[in-house]
């Protein structure tokens, strides 16, 4: 029979890097308090080495999961969407006391958030059709244009929204074939965390997505300045800093998105507008024959 | 060093001790006495090696040292092509690789040499002419060495013909296993008169001799045959180099050079992949011989993808922001 004077067990969570669940480089923590300041957890505080680690699993994994069938990338992500509903109770849990919500506004929250999963799920082999095609050029060729994904991309999640906006910033990545690097929110990371469990035991491959608990502000400028990140969605920056990871980033041209002026409700119906900025066009132009 | 004896004036009593005196041409006299030096070398202590070289893991090295060891490390690179698949124009990229490493930086140094198989070392130092860089090139029927000696040393002249300065042999690891010692050390020597002028590396391919005991004795026995080098592995076999060999090999060059007078170089190749690796190995070669060693002449990394690692790590030094892959040759 287990009493009330049962010891807590005081949780110390680790980082999301190639499939693994490695400390930081640096051995450095940080405690993650609920919205009233109570202790929650322990997380690990990523440092730039964590993110350049994390950068090359992302770029290792790029291959395999870009060269994937649209269909077959489909099907791992709703299979996350299954098991994020398997741990529905426990992300509720998180993000009403990361954001301090009550729990039939949380249990909305994270409904959305795995809806909002399996919207991207369904999009990933319908992206072909929807933003390429055949083009008419005069002259005796086919030509049509395909997207592909840009490569890795560096996500600074929303600070606010722990799980729906942290979903709705790196499913559209992963869906369009990219591999993601994805600083978390600072305060409120534990709903990442267990983002990063179901990941972890679901079918995505290892390095595909790979989530850094920590300060964005810190770890920004070394993923903007990185020459092996394609592409950065800065919506998480410090809007002090924002322009500045965005001037690092034009040294290497990579594909940005701006953050809003502030944090955007992110129930609202997402369009295609956060998986086209990480697609390259690829035109072909293949000669009709006689 | 100096105290180089003449054994003939040695006493009945000096005779007698366990390890010889130099210079050693009485222990190569025949097979049991072969034998009996390299069995009563001091036994290597496997488990104090591997705590040894546990410890470099621990090292943090910094700013103007990383940038220092940087820059040798690439100054000892042998950079390495040994594929069925090469051509003479792969090797004329390796070799511009080998000139210009970093094309985007002027002061980034040169490598020590091109390691390439004896058919194409022609091509090699036709690309490299007579700009320092040295031409290695691997003989005596790399990798296996299963071949009758006549077989190797024809394929020695045939690649000092081509240009090759630097001849990596692998020794016959099938008659060393054997315990047929003599016909190790006299193939070496006869290795070496084939040479020529050039360099000659012995070859031990350590992932193959079982122990650490034997690394010290086919170090000991490719050093008295008249080696200028000994180098771990042919990079086909795995494990090939790790730490405790390069230490006990170290070792051995050490004793060599304080019981001989003679100085031997040391090559470790294969499986050395990131400028980490490459640290380790300068930090335990200034702790172990000393810095003499710290030089192309002496110390070389056998590689071909340490030294893209290398250069990013330069990149990164140089310009404050991580590099990538995208930024240095495809080789």
């Amino acid at each position: 029979m287990i009493g009330n004077d049962r010891l807590a067990v005081r949780k110390t969570y680790k980082l999301y890097v190639n499939g693994a669940f490695p400390r930081s480089e640096s051995g450095r923590t940080y405690e993650v308090t609920d919205a009233k300041g109570h202790f929650l957890a322990n997380a690990a505080r990523a440092s730039r080495k964590d993110a350049r680690d994390a950068v090359v699993a992302a770029r290792a994994a790029f291959p395999k999961w870009s060269g994937a069938t649209a269909y077959n990338r489909g099907q791992v992500l709703y299979r996350v969407a299954e098991v994020m509903e398997g741990r529905h109770v426990q992300f509720c849990e998180e993000v009403a006391a990361g954001e301090g919500l009550s729990s039939s506004k949380a249990r909305a929250a994270v409904d959305a958030a795995i809806d909002r999963w399996v919207w991207y799920a369904g999009w990933t082999d319908k992206l072909a059709a929807v933003l390429g095609g055949a083009n008419p050029v005069a002259g005796p060729y086919f030509d049509f244009s395909t997207p592909e994904p840009t490569g890795v991309v560096a996500v600074l999640a929303p600070q606010q929204s722990s799980l729906l906006g942290l979903v709705s910033v790196l499913a559209p990545v992963l869906a369009t074939g990219n591999t993601a690097v994805v600083v978390t929110s600072k305060d409120r990371p534990l709903p990442a965390v267990t983002l990063a469990e179901v990941l972890a035991t679901s079918d995505v491959p290892g390095g595909v997505a790979n989530l850094l608990t920590g300060d964005a502000e810190e770890l920004g400028t070394w993923l903007a300045e990185h020459a092996d990140v394609d592409g950065i969605d800065l919506t998480g920056a410090p809007p002090k800093r924002a322009m500045e990871f965005e001037r690092e980033a034009a040294g290497t041209i990579k594909r940005v998105v701006r953050p809003p002026a502030t944090e955007p409700d992110w129930t609202a119906d997402p369009g295609l507008t956060r998986m086209t900025p990480f697609l390259e066009t690829k035109t072909v132009w293949h000669p009709m024959g006689v | 060093m100096t105290h180089v004896l003449d054994p003939d004036a040695l006493s009945d009593d000096a005779r007698a001790l366990s390890v010889p005196l130099p210079p050693y041409r009485d222990v190569t006299r025949s097979d049991s006495a072969f034998r009996a030096f390299l069995h009563g070398l001091p036994g290597v202590d496997q488990v104090g090696a591997e705590a040894r070289v546990a410890q470099l893991g621990t090292r943090s090295i910094k700013t103007t040292s990383k940038a220092w060891a940087i820059d040798t490390a690439i100054s000892m690179v042998d950079l390495t092509t040994l594929e069925g698949a090469d051509t003479p124009g792969k090797v004329r990229s390796l070799a511009a690789k080998a000139l210009r490493p970093d094309p985007t930086d002027p002061t980034c140094p040169r490598v020590a040499a091109v390691c390439v198989y004896g058919d194409l070392a022609g091509v090699a130092r036709e690309a490299l002419g007579n700009s320092g860089v040295h031409v290695a090139a691997v003989a005596t029927a790399f990798p296996s060495g299963r071949a009758s000696r006549a077989v190797k040393l024809a394929d020695v002249r045939d690649a000092v013909q081509n240009g090759a300065d630097e001849i990596d042999m692998v020794i016959d690891r099938g008659a060393f296993l054997a315990g047929r010692y003599l016909e190790v050390y006299e193939e070496i020597v006869a290795v070496k008169e084939a040479c020529g002028d050039a360099h000659l590396k012995v070859i031990l391919e350590t992932g193959e001799l079982v122990t650490l005991d034997n690394v010290r004795r086919a170090s000991w026995i490719a050093m008295l045959a008249g080696g200028d080098f000994i180098k771990t592995s042919t990079g086909k076999v795995s494990p090939a180099a790790t730490l405790p060999v390069a230490l006990v090999m170290l070792e051995a060059v050490r004793d060599f050079r304080a019981a001989t007078g003679r100085q031997v170089g040391f090559k470790p190749a294969g499986g050395i992949r990131t400028t980490k690796d490459a640290v380790k190995h300068l930090v335990l070669i200034n702790e172990t011989v000393g810095p003499d060693w710290l030089d192309p002449d002496w110390f070389r990394f056998g590689a071909s993808s340490l030294l893209n690692d290398l250069l990013l790590q330069r990149q990164k030094l140089r310009t404050g922001h991580y590099s990538g892959p995208d930024y240095v040759s495809v080789d």
